[in-house]
Order: C-alpha cells, then structure tokens, then sequence
C-alpha cells in the first residue's frame, strides 16, 4: 500500500524539503547571528552545549523511550566519552582534525564497549535491575574520575582536566546532533525499533513472540550509550574545563528529566526538550540573578510538576513531529504530531 | 498415523509444593485440533507455558517434529513453529496494530544495522513487503480497515484477533489458542469459531485450544481433553467426554447429576 499523501509542496507540513530546510535555516541562523555579535561567546556555548546534550539524550531516549529499560548512569557514559576523547586529544591529537574525529570515535566505543559488559549480564533479567546497575556503576565512574589523577596525571582528578585542544565548533557540534536525530530515526522505523517497543510493551509477549529479547535490550542500551559517549567527547573539545562533577548522578537525572518531559517514545520531543532544558537552565540563571541562583532547583521542580499534570505523557508521548517521519514511517498508532491550538 | 507433530509425556509441573501439572499426556497430529477443557486452575495454561519454554518444567518430554524442545527459550520456541496467543490479552498495547504484526514478520526481514541506520533502497522495499504482508493477514483476520490503530483502541473481540493475527505471522504449524472466546457476546463466538476454522485450513494448522466455553469446544474439536487438579481426568470425542462420569463430577460436583 502507498504511503498516505503527504502535503503537496514541498515546504508544506511533511513536504520531503521541509525538514533539511528548516535545519539549513536553523545552522544558518545561528552563524548570522554569531557573526552579526548578537550571539556573544557565552550564548554560543550555550547553543552548542544545547545541540551536545541533545545527542545525548537521544542515546537515553533509545534505551528508555523506546525500550523502556531504566538507566540511571547516563551520565557516566557521557563522561567516559568526555575522557577518552579529551585525554587522546590532550596527549597525541593537538588539535590535529583527524585525531579529533578518531577522538571522537573513540569516545562512542569505548562507551559502547563498557555498555556492553554491563548489559550482557544484567539485560538477561527482567525489570528494574539494570536502574539498580547502572546507578552503581554511575557511582564507580565518578569515584574513578575524581581519582583518575593518581593513574594517569593528565586528567587532573578531582580538580578536572584541562588543556583539552577547543576544536569542537557549532558546525562540528550541529553535523552530530544531526547524524544522531537521523540515526535514531532510521532505527525506530525500522525492524529494530519496533522490536525495542515490543519489549518496552510486554517483554514477556515479545520473548514469546519469537523476539530474542536480551539480544534487542543490549543492542539499544548499547547504542544509546554509543550516542551518550560521542556526545561527551565533543563536550571535552568544547569547553576548556572537564570534571568529574560534570558527570554525577544529578547529571543522569537530568537527561531522564529531558526523556520524560520530551515524551517517552519520541526522539523529536527528545530534541526539542534537551535545547529547551539547557537554555531554560541558563535562562533561569540570567534571571533569577546571583543572590537566587540556587532556586532554579524549585523552578525545574515546578515545571515537571506543571508538566506531568497538564501533559502526562511528556510533551510528545509517543508522537513525532511529522517532517521527521521518514518515508513509509508511521508508529505508535498516535497520529502524528499536531500543532495544540 | 506418522510422527505426531507434538508430543508430551510425563509432563509435571510443581510451584513449590503444589502440583500444578502432573503427568500430562498428549499426541497431536498435524492437522489435528485438540481441545484442552478443564474447571479454572485445572492447569491449562500452565501446560501452554511449559510447552512455549515460559516456564521451566520440572520433569517430562516435550518433543515437536520429533525434536525435543524442553529448555528452549520461548522466542526459540516460537522460532520452531509452535506460537500462542494469551488469556489476559498481551498486545503490544501503544504499538499499531500493523507494528503489531510487522515485529513478528521482522524476523524474516533480516536486513542489518548499519543498513537499518542509513535506511538504504533494500530497507524500504523490504519495509514495502512487510507492510504488504501485514495488511494481507490483517484483511484475513478482519482488521484490515484499522491497521494504524493503536492496539489498545480496539475494540475487544478484534483485540483478540489481533492476537491470532500477531501469533498466525510467525508462520507456525502449531497454534495454542488460550480461552479466545473469553468475554465474547454469542454472535461474536460464532464468527470466532468460523475464523479458527477458516485459519486452520488456510495455514494449514494444528491447534490446541483451551476454552470454557462448551459450545466453541463441542463445536470445533473432534477429540478433547479434559483436566482437573493438574491430571487429565478423561479425553475422547465431545460426546464421550460428556458421558464421562469423572469429567461431570469435575463440573457439577460428586451427586451434582441431575
């Protein structure tokens, strides 16, 4: 059967252009206003720290949203990612392109790899284990870190580490936030996603459906914390200071935070939350001044408290902004995701 | 008669100290369809779990084409053939009602990762097929007009057909059908008892059925076997069973006779 007929031009509501042009329109407008010094250097680490913790996100959205496996370590994959890819910029790389993007890589691996070896074990059980797991393993993470230095001197230890090469740029930052929106597309419409939410549904009808259930829940938990690794080694070339305090616990909650509010199942409310989330942080920073700086904790209280009255199911539970649909992808059974009026 | 399709002996089941299942016995042939009846916890559905690798069994044989399945995870299980369908509805509730389907047709589609992540030509005309094969199962089962419904907002008798459609894409040569006129209003039991036997023919299957329902039981099975307290207690032809003494006093109660 054809696929249901979309808008007819191109730029109209699911139109095939509509979505590279409003991503041309979005880097763009962040370089005009860059170079036009309405975007001072502060908003634009701001900007790119936004687009960083997105793909973030995005990782924990595949491992929760859609598979419904509860990880409370996201954090520690993100800052794994962060060193590795920050210490082999620091002692080899310079600053040299290529070291970069193998740094990079690297982050997204070694992330993935440790993934693995958490999950194989504890994705062969049902339930909350891996919440239990990944907790404790956010723990030993940080402990690491703020120890590192008695290993490995160039990583500072519990005082951070510095002299990462600033190489990460918003086209650098913008290209991945893009790869990955595309990447966790393409996998939720495909035979994979609708797997992950067969076993977030009912594991035990997915197992008896013929679905290999551990095989599923470790490739999402490993891919998602492949994305989380990716995004703390650009966040290791981007801002001059790492440390171990950036990678805790709170940190984790945080992109669970982004994942429910943006939706459980929906990469695009993912997107659009994770950008809100670290600009609202900011936001609330400029606003509420230095002296009250410390109530922004009743504010982000607040917001979820606001949220999950009005919208329970986070802000795009299970829909997706259309012009994000691929083709042939429909899912969830929702319609797609309709301006609320 | 050949091998039979699928074949338990001694099959025994204990939670704990109780009993649940206790030397059950059963040969089905292919194309046979057995009716499995039994007053509630007699331990039907206990059978259907540790026949589908949902539980562990604590001691007999389970043999499918000849091949012994005891152990086999319950996705390996239905990989061999044998799919089921549940008591208390499991759909995969927020998922379409074509999803539904298409993740139990996945399994054949086999495309890989790195394909799946870039979503190449051969991933969309592979997505094409499937959704083409889930419409067509659909149409037979009678939802073709709501395959983008999320399954939780069907209505329930078609709740229950998606569950035989998610089953029936698997492929399989032995459907376990788990009480599928529960909670059915008479016309719909009689539109059920038409589209097993419609399925049953077109896929060329075996069933095994538990029901509660007398007239779908007596109406489809030409052989039934009865259970209580974890035995079977009597099988034969409906009309034997229903002159079985051991089998109405299970029913009725000792005296209970009239």
């Amino acid at each position: 059967m054809a696929d249901k007929p979309r808008g007819k031009g191109f730029f109209a509501p699911g139109g095939r252009l509509l979505l590279p042009a409003v991503l041309v329109a979005f880097y763009v407008l962040a370089r005009v206003l860059v170079a036009a010094g309405l975007l001072n250097g502060y908003w634009q680490l701001i900007l790119d720290q936004s687009l960083i913790v997105a793909t973030a996100s995005l990782g924990l959205s595949l491992i929760y949203g859609f598979c419904g496996q509860f990880s409370l370590g996201h954090a520690a994959f993100y800052g794994l990612g962060a060193y590795t890819a920050g210490l082999i910029s620091k002692l080899w790389g310079h600053g040299d392109p290529l070291w970069f993007v193998g740094s990079l890589l690297a982050g997204a691996v070694v992330a993935g790899l440790v993934a693995v070896v958490i999950g194989l074990p504890i994705l062969r059980l049902r339930s909350d284990y891996l919440g239990i797991a990944t907790l404790g393993f956010g723990i030993i993470v940080k402990v690491l870190m703020d120890n590192s230095g008695k290993l490995i001197p160039e990583t500072g230890g519990a005082t951070g580490m510095t002299g990462v090469p600033m190489v990460a740029n918003l086209t650098w930052v913008f290209i991945v936030a893009v790869a990955a929106i595309f990447l966790v597309r393409n996998l939720v419409f495909s035979r994979f996603g609708r797997s992950w939410v067969a076993i977030r549904e009912d594991e035990v009808a997915a197992d008896a459906m013929g679905i290999n259930t551990t095989r599923a829940k470790t490739l999402a938990f490993v891919l998602g914390c492949a994305l989380a690794g990716l995004a703390g080694a650009l966040y290791a070339h981007r801002y001059p200071f790492i440390h171990p305090s950036s990678f805790d616990f709170l940190k984790s909650i945080d992109f669970l935070i982004i994942v429910v509010l943006g939706g459980l199942g929906s990469f695009s409310g993912t997107v659009a939350t994770a950008v809100a989330w670290v600009f609202l942080l900011e936001g609330l920073r400029a606003v509420l001044g230095v002296a009250f700086v410390d109530y922004r904790g009743v504010v982000y209280a607040l917001i979820l408290v606001a949220v999950i009255i009005l919208r329970p199911r986070g802000l795009l539970g299970g829909k997706e902004w259309s012009a994000l649909l691929p083709r042939l992808g429909r899912r969830d059974g929702r319609e797609e995701a309709k301006p609320h009026g | 008669m050949a091998e039979p399709l699928l074949q338990i002996k001694g099959l025994t089941k204990f939670f704990g100290g109780l009993r649940a299942v206790s030397d059950f016995h059963l040969d089905l042939g292919q194309g046979e369809l057995v009716g499995l009846i039994g007053p509630n916890g007699a331990g039907k559905t206990t059978v259907f779990n540790l026949i589908t690798g949902m539980l562990p069994l604590t001691s007999g044989e389970v043999r499918f084409r000849g091949e012994s399945i005891v152990g086999l995870p319950p996705h390996r299980v239905f990989g061999k053939g044998i799919a089921r369908t549940f008591q208390n509805i499991r759909l995969f509730k927020e998922a379409t009602v074509e999803d539904n389907v298409k993740v139990v047709l996945d399994a054949r589609a086999g495309y890989s990762l790195p394909a799946a992540a870039i979503r190449t030509p051969a991933v969309l005309r592979s997505e094409v097929a499937l959704r083409e094969e889930a419409q067509q199962l659909l149409g037979i089962l009678g939802l073709g007009g709501r395959t983008d419904t999320a399954a939780k907002n069907l209505p329930y008798g078609a709740q229950r057909r998606l569950e035989m459609a998610r089953a029936l894409a698997g492929k399989p040569s032995l459907l376990l059908l788990d009480e599928p006129a529960a909670g059915m209003n008479p016309a719909e039991v009689r539109e059920l008892v038409s589209l097993i036997r419609d399925v049953k023919e077109k896929f060329g299957l075996s069933i095994l059925l538990i029901e509660h329902q007398m007239g779908v039981v007596m109406n489809l099975c030409p052989r039934i076997v009865v259970m209580d307290f974890g035995e079977i207690i009597g099988e034969g032809t409906p009309a034997e069973v229903q002159g079985n003494p051991k089998v109405l006093e299970a029913y009725l109660g000792r005296g209970g006779v009239a």
